[in-house]
């Protein structure tokens, strides 16, 4: 699988001196600690983390948890100090951590676009303009830049408002115009720092179901900031913890839940409906069952359909019976 | 005490000291400064006098409705010309304007680019800040002597003396305006690769434009306050009636240009007066 980010030992700290905190950071201090110290405010913390082309990685965490500054680091708006982050450059790697200027500006004009929690439009302009903000920036000339624009207000469902000033629009509207921008420079990688978090919940989960659909067609890998374990389990591919500035468990929805690495993230999946997450494979028991039985990876909902006609089901995996599953297993596990 | 009074701090000898260095030293600067003050007072003010008073005041009734559109405007700024020229004021006002208008030219052309580097540079504003605030509270009479003593009489020590007084304005209000531009503005432009020449044109300066136009407008209100200094040190225009009069102990005549003096001013104001409908 073809890497688009490499987040390798990131370490980001907010300072005057950076360096004189960052053997107390290796020591495992806590950011209090290390602030009450050195007067440094750590960002994150030697977070490697490797981002495949195409997929929705959520970076995951209460507040101060270091997420939004990780993602920021993939574009330059948080310096990291020390370790890199490598973004794909239509082959090649590049440090955004260590490049000139000019390629930081290159990597973010064409390579990486970023969604905002407050929407970051410019009040002052259309809609269409807005969305042709990224465009203006890396040069396209006008009349290219129309089409594209036009392109993307058709996809978010916008072409009639292009004329209409931002503040006329909607929050879950103004949110879509941030999400044209972003496409609309053909940026592979998509930063999405909580971009739902500001609208009310029926607005946030019909967004989430249009990102999912556009991610369908479009492809792009997108590195998703959420404090919300829902969203992430229903977005991300991959979901990376994070506490007090480092990752503490990295994982797809079904490994951070049936197997949390800490307290900390098991409070956070005890919060959580379990339904949509576990698979059969999760709720089986050893033991043989009766009859046509159900893939391992079958989610726990359809075998619960399954369950009504077949009380003992089999759990299949590669043409082996590996276990079965009982309405009382099934209540065992989410029981515990 | 008396030893206090006896061993004076020599201030009046170091600052008459300094402007004498300044004199002998910097001469030509100050020569070339009072040749393009003069060449732009001359060009506004031959804008204003060689054509007709109807197809100035004309001119200035079309500019009124291009910038607010609507017909009252124009026609109280027209109203408010006719009453000039029936008070026989009329040379004195085109004299006044470009005294403003000069002033603007040289406030907004100094202020704007020393208000957005302010801006960007903390450490620069604080080293500003009491050089502006020596620059409006110092009785203006004060550096008027200077003036003269630089520029000799006339209108270019006035327009000095007036910049002097009013440049701080626009800087205040420039600075103001671009430091207040939203950090999530700024982020979401550096984010999608903007330049920092692109980043105060399409960011900074968009957001900050309301408060450069206040500053705009103050800039106008001020200088034409200083219209009557400015007379003082031989500057033409609405001034001189006034100080004769003054001088005569006329009431009549200080209150007839006094009031044409309030009548521009309000022209100019609601004039210029965008964005507040």
């Amino acid at each position: 699988m073809k890497k688009a980010v490499i987040f390798d030992k990131v370490c980001i700290m907010f300072g005057s001196a950076p360096q004189k905190a960052l053997p107390l950071a290796d020591q495992g201090k806590s950011r209090s600690e290390i602030q009450a110290e050195t007067d440094q405010v750590l960002g994150v913390h030697n977070c490697s983390l490797d981002v495949d082309e195409g997929e929705i990685l959520v970076l995951m965490g209460l507040s101060g948890s270091g997420k939004s500054t990780l993602l920021r680091s993939v574009n330059g708006l948080n310096p990291v100090v020390r370790g890199s982050v490598s973004v794909n450059d239509g082959g090649e790697m590049v440090d955004v951590a260590q490049c000139n200027a000019k390629t930081l500006r290159h990597i973010r004009q064409s390579r990486v676009a970023m969604v905002f929690q407050q929407f970051g439009l410019l009040p002052w302009r259309t809609v269409a303009e807005n969305v042709g903000f990224g465009l203006e920036l890396a040069g396209v000339p006008e009349g290219e830049r129309t089409t594209r624009v036009e392109a993307q207000l058709a996809l978010v469902g916008l072409s009639e408002r292009a004329d209409a000033k931002v503040a006329e629009l909607s929050g879950g509207m103004q949110q879509r115009v941030g999400l044209a921008r972003a496409f609309a420079t053909e940026a592979p990688i998509l930063l999405m720092d909580e971009p739902f978090s500001a609208l009310d919940p029926l607005i946030r989960t019909r967004l989430q179901d249009e990102l999912l659909e556009l991610q369908a067609r479009l492809k792009r890998t997108i590195i998703f900031v959420s404090h919300d374990l829902d969203e992430a389990f229903k977005l991300g591919g991959r979901i990376a913890i994070m506490e007090g500035g480092r990752i503490v468990q990295c994982g797809t929805p079904r490994e951070i839940f049936s197997n949390p690495a800490s307290d900390y993230v098991a409070d956070f999946v005890a919060n959580m409906n379990p339904l949509g997450v576990l698979t059969a494979r999760d709720v089986m028991v050893p033991g043989e069952g009766e009859g046509g039985g159900v893939h391992a990876e079958m989610p726990v909902r359809d075998v619960m359909l399954r369950l009504r006609e077949q009380p003992r089901l089999s759990v299949e995996s590669l043409g082996q019976r590996i276990g079965v599953v009982t309405a009382q297993s099934i209540v065992d596990r989410l029981s515990v | 005490m008396i030893w206090l009074s006896d061993n004076k701090i020599p201030i009046g000898d170091w600052a008459e000291a300094a402007f004498g260095w300044l004199q002998t030293n910097g001469g030509w600067f100050f020569d070339g400064m009072a040749v393009a003050m003069e060449t732009l007072i001359e060009a506004i003010l031959w804008c204003l006098q060689t054509p007709p008073e109807s197809l100035v005041i004309a001119a200035f009734v079309a500019l009124t409705w291009v910038i607010q559109r609507g017909w009252k405007l124009p026609l109280f700024i027209g109203l408010g010309f006719l009453f000039i020229v029936n008070q026989g004021y009329w040379e004195e006002t085109t004299e006044s304007l470009t005294l403003v208008l000069s002033a603007c030219v040289v406030c907004m052309g100094i202020g704007v680019p020393i208000g957005i580097a302010a801006a960007h540079r903390p450490r620069l504003y604080a080293w500003m800040r009491p050089v502006l605030d020596l620059m409006q509270t110092l009785p203006t009479f004060v550096y008027l002597i200077p003036a003269i003593v630089f520029f000799g009489i006339g209108m270019v020590p006035g327009l000095i003396a007036t910049v002097i007084f009013v440049v701080p304005a626009p800087i205040r209000l420039t600075h103001l305006g671009i430091s207040g531009t939203p950090t999530a503005l700024l982020e979401a432009a550096e984010s999608f690769g903007a330049t920092p020449s692109q980043t105060l044109w399409q960011i900074e300066l968009p957001y900050a434009l309301p408060q450069i136009m206040a500053g705009l407008n103050q800039t106008i209100m001020l200088s034409l306050s200083m219209v009557v200094i400015a007379a003082l040190v031989g500057a033409d225009g609405l001034g001189v009636p006034v100080v004769r009069a003054l001088n005569r102990v006329d009431t009549g005549l200080g209150f007839e240009s006094g009031f044409v003096i309030v009548v521009v001013a309000i022209m100019l104001d609601r004039m210029l007066r965008v964005g507040d409908k």
